[in-house]
């Protein structure tokens, strides 16, 4: 489904404030995988995020979604292809306008854009249906406008549109950082719903450990613009925080003991 | 006065049009695009340089418009690919277009006094009708007589300003008009729903100028001449028509909104008209009185409400006394009927 192939990424290079975001990045991603990504700041999740839906494109190495190179493509082209839902509940709807032409706005991801009517009858109870998966009560606010709505309606809203045409992939930048325990519990299982139900491939991005182990059948950890650890199957359903922060120090200690021995 | 006011409406009634294109800019693309300046005078020279060459007016109008559009979608394409900032790059349009206009006109002034224009020949149409004699008839039977030589400029252009509102209405309802709106809105997320922004940029400041080479087409016609000078400050006639509409009618729905801007252009020129009645004003006034008009419809609502919230608070803190005064009441009288059952 998705391969990134030896991507490499450094910001202002040559400058004092050279910084390599990727290195030798090799990802592979099958059908129906939901991966989840930890990593303290800086580790490089988020650019690894950016190469993958367009918005950076790497120095070296390329990107495959079901085996079509994307490397170049410009952002807007590959999320016919890409979902996303970004951390902050602002950006990933248009405020001033109502919940029943956001969705609609989602609706015309893969189809040409015309000068049909956008809202039509017909989508609309398409829409309400949709809206129903949320539990939110949202299917009968269909006129109201977006900005009205609370950080986790929203953030809930976001991740109808983005999956609502059955993308290739889902990104999920930190999707539920934003948002109060309650809130992120909410979207955290909708998320999981969506994607049972969906079979999206997924690449979630996350700050909780928790949320990382019981989302997903894969997990990868990240540091320095690397990836230091790969987790599937069985092994990822008995993985614990504790097990998981152990195996975190340990990997750094030994790059740290190789270091002082390279340096000694 | 009745004729004064009258002309006011009929030219508000045109310059609605150069409104609604600066709504769409400034408002739904939240674009601030200065090239209005320069693409108003584009309209107009156009039209103007083509009617006196004997073109039919209604065809040397459409021309005006297809380079009010061109003109818009140059200082997209600046915008979008020469990542130029949207205030500078509407300057830069409109001081190149200064140039272009005079190099249209070939001179800064194309009298239109024994041309054919459209309203000529709306004029002699109503008159061989007789709907102006029908509409002269109504308005003296509620005691209006000699409010104007003809009621075609009025009428057309209010059935052509409400079509273009309309029109403006349903295309913003449509996909691409919802891609468009989006744009405006949340540039980050309608890209992330596969719609190329740097587009329907391009495209919403090509309508917006068109919608303003049409008015300067229509003044010139209108005020019978093409002047390279008549540009100069419209961007802020079209965003104090914007700003006085919104503040007066509300923005509830984007049909609502437009009818504001339709009704803040009217509302504008009916007001800067009575100003300039004033006696210690005069036309050269005009720039100023606008910009007054414009802080006014800005700083205003924002006075209104800072005073409302005031009062609302006032109300607040008086019922909370109330209420603290009846508790301790009420704790007083209870206090002493316990001493009083206590004494006995």
């Amino acid at each position: 489904m998705l391969r990134l192939n030896q991507i490499h990424k450094v910001f202002n290079e040559g400058t004092l404030d050279e910084k390599v975001a990727l290195e030798d990045i090799n990802l592979t991603l099958d059908p129906g995988d939901f991966v989840t990504v930890i990593g303290s700041n800086g580790a490089g999740k988020s650019t690894l995020m950016n190469m993958i839906s367009g918005v950076l494109t790497p120095d070296v190495g390329d990107v495959f979604i079901d085996e079509k190179q994307i490397t170049s493509l410009p952002e807007y082209k590959r999320s016919k292809l890409i979902g996303r839902v970004f951390q902050d509940p602002m950006a990933g709807t248009a405020p001033s306008m109502t919940i029943q032409e956001n969705l609609a706005l989602a609706y015309n991801r893969n189809r040409r854009r015309t000068l049909m009517k956008g809202v039509t009858k017909k989508l609309k109870s398409t829409f309400q249906e949709a809206l129903e998966t949320l539990h939110l009560g949202l299917e009968d606010r269909l006129s109201a406008k977006v900005g009205m709505l609370s950080g986790g309606e929203r953030q809930a809203l976001s991740l109808l549109m983005a999956t609502f045409t059955e993308p290739k992939m889902l990104l999920l930048d930190e999707h539920t950082a934003a948002l109060d325990p309650a809130r992120a519990a909410l979207i955290t299982r909708l998320t999981g719903e969506i994607v049972d139900r969906t079979h999206l491939t997924t690449l979630m991005v996350t700050h909780n450990m928790q949320q990382a182990l019981d989302l997903g059948n894969r997990l990868i950890m990240m540091d320095s613009g690397k990836i230091i650890l790969e987790v599937e199957g069985e092994d990822k359903q008995n993985l614990t925080i504790e097990a998981l922060l152990h195996e975190f120090q340990r990997i750094k200690g030994a790059k740290m003991n190789n270091d002082r021995a390279l340096l000694g | 006065m009745g004729s004064a006011m009258f002309g006011a409406v009929e030219s508000g009634i045109i310059y609605a049009i150069m409104a609604l294109g600066v709504y769409l800019s400034f408002r739904i693309l939240d674009f601030p695009d200065l090239t209005v300046d320069g693409s108003f005078v584009t309209g107009a020279a156009i039209a103007a340089i083509l009617i006196v060459n004997g073109t039919n007016p209604f065809f040397a109008t459409l021309l005006a418009i297809g380079a009010g559009f061109l003109a818009g979608c140059v200082t997209g394409l600046l915008h979008t690919k020469g990542k130029i900032n949207p205030l500078l790059a509407g300057i830069l349009m409109m001081i190149a277009l200064y140039s272009i206009n005079l190099r249209i006109m070939g001179r800064s002034n194309v009298p239109l006094l024994n041309e054919e224009s459209i309203f000529t020949k709306l004029e002699t149409l109503f008159e061989a009708t007789g709907i102006d004699a029908f509409f002269n008839n109504v308005a003296s039977s509620i005691g209006l007589s000699n409010l104007t030589s003809t009621w075609s400029i009025l009428i057309s252009m209010l059935l052509v300003t409400a079509l273009i509102k309309i029109l403006t209405d349903l295309f913003l309802r449509t996909q691409i008009g919802l891609a468009l709106r989006a744009t405006g809105d949340n540039k980050r997320m309608i890209r992330s729903f596969s719609a190329n922004t740097d587009q329907f940029t391009i495209l919403g400041l090509g309508l917006s100028n068109a919608l303003v080479a049409l008015a300067g087409a229509l003044i010139a016609q209108y005020s019978s001449f093409a002047d390279v000078g008549m540009g100069i400050g419209m961007i802020i006639i079209g965003l104090a028509s914007v700003i006085i509409g919104e503040a007066i009618f509300g923005t509830r729905t984007i049909a609502v909104t437009t009818f504001a801007v339709v009704g803040g252009a009217i509302v504008y020129r009916i007001v800067v008209s009575l100003a300039l009645r004033v006696d210690f004003l005069e036309t050269g006034d005009m720039k100023l009185i606008t910009a007054v008009i414009v802080i006014a419809a800005l700083v205003l609502p924002q006075l209104i409400d800072g005073q409302k919230e005031r009062n609302r608070k006032k109300r607040k803190r008086l019922q909370q006394e109330l209420k603290l005064r009846e508790m301790k009441d009420g704790g007083e009288e209870y206090a002493s009927t316990k001493s009083n059952s206590q004494s006995i």
